[in-house]
């Protein structure tokens, strides 16, 4: 996360008596909306953004009406025809000393598109089933990490005292630990187990385990400056004045206070999502993500590591891939931040 | 008459004397240029370090070459390169040993003047220590090379109070070990010569000495070793060679072994002059750029080895032998051949004798045409067999090592077992562990993906170490008979052609072929292919010698 993300989302207060008319007229939400579609960088980055997710979600399409293969199977003995003749997948050197298997390179058409991977596989399907493994993983840790750091941060801030106490600590005890070290470890201990919660099933490999490590890691992150917005909303005046008016402290809560965390937790969401993403992937490249025979773009870079000289495009693919949909979600972010934080966008 | 034979005798003699002179004078460059090459670091480079380093315990072919320069044993195969390699030659032992009592009984004379490398000399109370050890660490070949040795029994039954008394018998006034044996034993000396019969000071700590190195008497010893880091290997200073076939003065002065990195990074390390070898098999993608750019960098030698898949015959699904024998007709050799680098550097086996192996018989029923060679899967007979089993459906892990070929072996299996029906994962793991893990009972491991190298050149070397049930501990570690089969008929088979090679060697080999092909029967593993060896070494490495027992020979190259 490197600088602190309290000072990265600081917003302003979102008070409607604050004295800002425009958000007072339109409401905050419709200005949101206005803001990003006045940006052109909002607007592409997420038409892409939908793109990529179209693409992945149409990879079961793909796999079997464009390229004709199974890219969960071993394709070693496989031949696919060019120009009508038939060329086997895996290609056998016939130069120097004859040694070596190199498997077929991106054939710009149909089949094998980018090639194939060292099992044979077509590198194209994979990338966009990799996509969806990494899209999901990546989008639903970012909602269980939102979820859980809203729940802390709040009612850390919100109660105060002796749960604040704990819940704080809890959160420092957390953010002790590097993001990527605790992820490994706990990738380590968990990934290839089964867990059975009375009726539920977690079995070996399900790709909730990476999304629970991967929600769970970044929870401090976001807690923490909830609950100093939190702790700051407390002390504003319209908060204090509903609390002189005699108004329960659930509907302060949750006509006060939610709303205007709610836009911090909005500016986090693309850029935790793009973190997750790279989170998910390094994971993944180390083993100790995604596993077989599930995809994601992680698990291709594996794959392409031991290919990087003959077919450097097996890693080429899925790196621009994360490359490209990080850039986007950040963009994307940048905007959505813009449009939230005025003061912030003009103090840049 | 005299005289001229008196002048044939001078002229004789000064034709003699200018050969003798010729053969010194061309003698002495020779040594001389062969002295030059002494010294120097000799840089190894591999993706992990494999565990132990007591030689009694330490089953790998990572380490037991280089065992053979640090320790040695009564016997030792010579250390030149090719077919030689396979002969066995006094080592400690001064000669061949004298055989009596009809093949049971083994006389060695000990050799004298030899030290420790911390400087104790070696004795006979060393020797019988050894033996000792052998069961009171629990070698891996405990139960199944030694368990011959008379009083073995009792070892194997309680380990700690092994004495071997009657078996092997020091007595230091005429300096000689007698060993004796409860039958004849065709083998013995092939098994006296592995790094798990070497000697060791008595005194050497009785369990695994883990990462402590334990002194030797060979030409180098460890300095030390970090499974981490490296394990650096130097001159031992009590080294003074006794037999160049059994332990020559090595090389370089210094050897060191580094871990850590990748495939790919050893081959740029060797190519840029930074590394001299690579344990690991050069990453397939490599190769075909190598063998044009780089052949004289490149060795290619044959092996008697096997890559196999061992399924578990204890637990599900392998439990069912429809199960086991549908993964044999369902595995594509010829694609497995193609991880390994192509038919130049493997071919498909259908046995568990790999085709160099004496004994072998080329048979094979786990192929679509079935005959002498493995043709192509049968995958139809393959679903009809897993349907009968009952089996499909249920979960199935294949665990392999983290090298690349091991992790695409895996994963091959994997794609097979999910199109036969099975819920199947792959599970990668660091190689330093996984041969122990795969043999221990506990870790439930149903199949898994390793390799086996001879220790020596007999089919009792596969068949019975693999697949014997002297060889099957459960809950231990070393447990090489990862399968855990344990067919008394045939364990009885196999312990008879033990037998038999002693008095009819050519009837013991056509037993051990038929023994093979009735295993196989059982299925207790998925033969997959018979590799090569290739060895990327630096410009400046010479002498490169290739043993078909222990591989490349370290000690003999140089690097200067």
């Amino acid at each position: 996360m490197g600088a602190s993300p309290e000072q990265e989302t600081a917003l302003p207060p979102a008070d409607p008596s604050a004295g800002e008319k425009v958000w007072s007229r339109r409401g905050p939400w419709r200005r949101v909306l206005q803001g990003l579609l006045g940006s052109p960088t909002a607007m592409i980055s997420a038409a892409l953004l939908v793109l990529i997710v179209i693409a992945t979600l149409l990879a079961p399409v793909y796999a079997k009406h464009v390229a004709g293969t199974d890219p969960f199977r071993s394709g070693l003995s496989a031949k696919i025809k060019i120009d009508g003749k038939p060329v086997p997948v895996m290609q056998q050197s016939t130069e120097g000393l004859g040694l070596g298997v190199t498997p077929i390179g991106p054939t710009w058409g149909p089949q094998y598109m980018l090639g194939a991977d060292g099992q044979g596989r077509d590198v194209a399907a994979r990338l966009l089933y990799g996509g969806q493994n990494s899209l999901l993983i990546a989008g639903a840790s970012t909602v269980l990490c939102l979820l859980i750091a809203a729940i802390v941060g709040i009612a850390a801030g919100y109660l105060g005292g002796a749960v604040d106490g704990v819940l704080s600590n809890l959160i420092d005890m957390i953010w002790a630990f590097p993001v990527y070290l605790l992820a490994i470890s706990l990738s380590i201990v968990m990934i290839g187990k089964s867990y059975a919660f009375g009726p539920f099933e977690i079995s070996s490999g399900s790709l909730i385990v990476p999304i629970l490590i991967i929600g769970l890691v970044y929870v401090p992150y976001v807690a923490r400056p909830i609950r100093g917005r939190v702790l700051a909303l407390n002390q504003s005046e319209f908060v204090m004045a509903a609390r002189g008016l005699g108004i329960r402290p659930g509907r302060i809560l949750w006509r006060h206070i939610l709303p205007n965390v709610s836009t911090t937790l909005i500016v986090f969401a693309p850029m935790l999502m793009a973190l997750n993403i790279v989170t998910e992937s390094s994971l993944s490249f180390l083993s100790v993500g995604v596993q077989p025979p599930n995809a994601s773009w992680g698990t291709i870079l594996q794959d392409g590591q031991t290919l990087l000289y003959s077919r450097p495009m097996v890693s080429l693919a899925p790196g621009l891939a994360i490359m490209v949909t990080v850039l986007l979600l950040n963009l994307f972010g940048d905007v959505l931040r813009d449009v939230l934080d005025p003061k912030s966008a003009r103090g840049r | 008459m005299s005289e001229i034979r008196s002048i044939r005798a001078r002229l004789k003699g000064r034709f003699l004397g200018g050969v003798a002179a010729l053969a010194i004078g061309a003698a002495f460059p020779a040594m001389a240029q062969d002295d030059a090459h002494y010294g120097g670091t000799m840089k190894l480079l591999g993706v992990s370090s494999e565990g132990t380093l007591d030689p009694h315990i330490n089953y790998t072919a990572r380490y037991w070459p280089l065992f053979i320069y640090t320790h040695d044993g009564l016997m030792a195969f010579k250390k030149v390169g090719g077919p030689e390699s396979a002969d066995v030659v006094p080592d400690l032992a001064e000669a061949m040993p004298e055989v009596t009592n009809d093949g049971k009984t083994y006389t060695f004379k000990l050799r004298q003047g030899i030290k420790f490398s911390n400087g104790k000399d070696l004795t006979v109370d060393d020797v019988v220590a050894s033996f000792q050890r052998i069961f009171k660490v629990s070698s891996p070949t405990s139960g199944s090379f030694y368990s011959g040795i008379v009083g073995a029994d009792k070892c194997l039954a309680e380990a700690e109070t092994c004495t071997l008394e009657g078996g092997v018998i020091g007595d230091a006034a005429t300096n000689t070990i007698t060993i004796n044996l409860v039958a004849p034993d065709a083998e013995f000396l092939f098994k006296l010569a592995v790094p798990h019969a070497v000697i060791m000071p008595a005194d050497t700590v009785m369990k695994d000495a883990g990462n402590q190195p334990i002194p030797g008497t060979g030409t180098y010893m460890f300095e030390s070793y970090d499974p981490n880091a490296s394990l650096i290997m130097v001159r031992n200073p009590h080294f003074k060679e006794w037999s160049k076939d059994a332990q020559p003065k090595g090389y370089p002065d210094r050897i060191e072994y580094t871990f850590g990195g990748t495939e790919e990074a050893a081959v740029n390390a060797i190519l840029n002059g930074q590394a001299d070898w690579m344990y690991e098999p050069v990453p397939s993608d490599r190769l075909a750029e190598l063998s044009v750019s780089n052949p004289d960098q490149l060795r290619v030698s044959p092996l008697v080895a096997w890559w196999y898949a061992p399924l578990n015959v204890n637990i599900p699904p392998f439990d069912s032998l429809q199960a086991r024998q549908a993964m044999n007709y369902a595995v594509d050799r010829d694609a497995l051949v193609s991880v390994f680098g192509g038919p130049a550097l493997a071919s498909p086996v259908c046995t568990i004798l790999p085709p160099d192996m004496p004994g072998h018989a080329d048979r094979c029923d786990y192929t679509a045409d079935p005959g002498e060679f493995w043709s192509a899967p049968d995958m139809e007979k393959a679903h009809a067999l897993v349907e009968e089993s009952g089996t499909k459906g249920q979960k199935v892990t294949v665990v392999a090592d983290d090298t690349s070929t091991g992790r695409a072996v895996g994963t091959y299996l994997q794609t097979v077992l999910t199109e036969l029906g099975y819920d199947a994962t792959v599970q990668s793991i660091s190689g330093d562990i996984q041969f122990t893990y795969i043999q221990n009972t506990n870790n439930n491991v149903q199949i898994s993906v390793t390799q086996w190298y001879q220790d020596y050149p007999a089919a009792s070397n596969f068949l019975n170490v693999l697949f014997g049930c002297d060889s099957f501990t459960p809950g231990s570690d070393s447990s090489v008979n990862m399968s855990g089969i344990c067919d008394k008929g045939l364990d009885d088979r196999m312990k008879a052609a033990m037998a038999l090679a002693g008095t009819d060697p050519e009837a013991a080999l056509t037993e051990w072929g038929n023994i093979d092909y009735d295993m196989m029967k059982l299925a207790p593993a998925i033969p997959l292919f018979t590799p090569k060896d290739v060895d990327l070494i630096s410009t400046r490495m010479g002498n490169y010698e290739f043993s078909s027992q222990f591989h490349w020979l370290v000690g003999n190259s140089w690097v200067q």
